[in-house]
């Protein structure tokens, strides 16, 4: 079971794992600061050139499989670390492949895990506990700090050969001809995926266009959702607080029927687009949140009886279906367009150029419809 | 798999042919598979694919490749906005 929860979870980067880890600015501070709670997956050391190494497992046990579980979640995002260093898996020699990777955990279980069978090194190198992807991006997982690593361990005496393997995903943050010129190590770029490594091994470090090529499906996807979902009902948690307060205070009548539209709204922008990305029609990610918003607010609407029934309810019912009108798609529009920074493939100028037309356009509709509602609470209508 | 397609006609990757020396690594390291190499030089096979993440410019020894890099990311950019950053960039 926790072998497949962990597939499922094969996508390196999403903004969020960016985000929300407040890594340290300092880079100056010592490996020390890394302090590994549970040692389970160290087995034990093996003597090298350069001293003591720790030879890790390649089965994942309860303990990291509900750590990772935890970081999806949101609950445990910081001191998900692994101590730089270098590492054993299996019994290597001199001669053994050099797999390099991230320090934030879960990189480094996915990579120990399929490296079963498998003699070998992994060199971690300090990305302040951030995946490999989004490391590259910053410039943690870089050409200056692996050369540093490779000095710091002492690599170049434990190993006789002069190459490292590199994830596929590290290289926006890596110049391989930099590290070569500089250390005298040449770089393999393997595949994107860590699963896929025993099968690159066996073809001679040769990656298929499929192995070389990042993924964006349904599991991937939804594997996200819970984090964006934790993160934005943060913010809904303290608008149900102040809603709950004015209605005490009598200002307003808090009533199941006046929540539910906006927590359908952000379900539709948090998990609806990212789960349908592909079948939404248009290629932007807020004009995709538009929709789905919006044909909530219909439901919502017809459901309330404010719009299609031969007797509304009330008077109040037109400003009412306008408020979910304009308010509705708004939020499902800013949460799908912020899910375009967990997605592998928009660009820097393609969310640009969505958000030039997309921002006005929902602040606009957002404050027409709050004009909608204030004036409906102070009985305009 | 191309499932997914992105806003067309935006991304900044420049690519010179006369400097490449066919290599293959901008083909190697691309998330997307833009980059083709045949008759050593490398191709570009579909520009609309691009992210803009890096790669291919960061490891051209030869120069050949530009792009104006960063993370397609809304709230990174509102966040670059608001602190008045040029670049943009997660956390």
């Amino acid at each position: 079971m926790s072998n497949d929860s962990q597939e499922k979870r094969e996508v390196e980067c999403s903004c969020a794992d960016c985000c929300s880890v407040s890594a340290s600015k300092d880079s100056e501070q010592s490996d020390e600061r890394y302090v590994h709670k549970n040692v389970g997956w160290i087995k034990s050391q093996l003597e090298t050139a350069s001293g003591p190494i720790p030879v890790v497992s390649t089965q994942l046990n309860w303990r990291d499989s509900s750590g990772s579980f935890a970081v999806r979640l949101g609950i445990k995002r910081m001191n998900y670390a692994v101590r730089p260093g270098l590492y054993a898996v299996g019994n290597p020699n001199s001669s053994s492949f050099v797999f390099v990777s991230a320090n934030f955990k879960l990189s480094f279980d996915r990579l120990r895990k399929e490296l079963d069978g498998v003699d070998g090194w992994i060199l971690v190198i300090d990305t302040k506990g951030i995946n490999v992807w989004c490391a590259a991006g910053k410039g943690t997982f870089g050409t200056g700090e692996i050369i540093r690593r490779l000095e710091a361990t002492g690599l170049r005496r434990v190993v006789s050969h002069r190459t490292l393997i590199l994830p596929q995903l590290g290289a926006p943050g890596v110049a391989a001809h930099q590290v070569t010129k500089e250390s005298g190590f040449k770089i393999v770029y393997g595949p994107v995926r860590a699963s896929d490594i025993k099968l690159f091994l066996g073809k001679g470090m040769k990656a298929s266009e499929e192995m070389r090529t990042v993924r964006f499906n349904l599991a991937d996807r939804l594997s996200l959702t819970p984090l964006e979902l934790v993160l934005t009902l943060k913010y809904v948690g303290a608008a149900v607080l102040i809603l709950l307060i004015l209605d005490l205070l009598g200002l307003i009548t808090f009533s199941w029927k006046t929540i539910y539209p906006y927590l359908g709204a952000i379900i539709a922008g948090c998990v609806g687009v990212p789960a349908l990305l592909p079948w939404i029609p248009g290629p932007a990610f807020a004009w995709k949140g538009w929709l789905l918003g919006m044909a909530w607010a219909l439901i919502v609407n017809v459901e309330q009886g404010l719009i299609f029934s031969g007797s509304p309810g009330c008077a109040q019912a037109w400003p009412r279906a306008a408020s979910h009108f304009l308010l509705l798609p708004a939020i499902s529009a800013f949460l799908a367009m912020n899910f375009t920074g967990s997605s592998t493939y928009t660009s820097l100028s393609g969310v640009v150029r969505e958000m030039k037309a997309a921002v006005p356009a929902i602040l606009l509709s957002a404050g027409l419809g709050l004009a909608f509602v204030v004036a409906l609470l102070a009985g305009v209508f | 798999m191309r499932e997914h397609r992105y806003l067309k006609n935006v991304t900044t990757l420049a690519y010179e042919p006369a400097k490449c020396t066919g290599c293959g690594l901008c083909e190697d390291v691309c998330p997307h598979r833009v980059f083709g190499l045949e008759n050593g030089k490398a191709w570009v096979r579909d520009l609309d694919l691009c992210m803009e993440c890096g790669a291919c410019s960061k490891n051209c020894p030869f120069a050949a490749i530009t792009v104006r890099a960063g993370v397609g990311c809304a709230w990174a950019i509102m966040a670059s906005e608001l602190r008045g950053k040029k670049e943009v960039a997660c956390g």
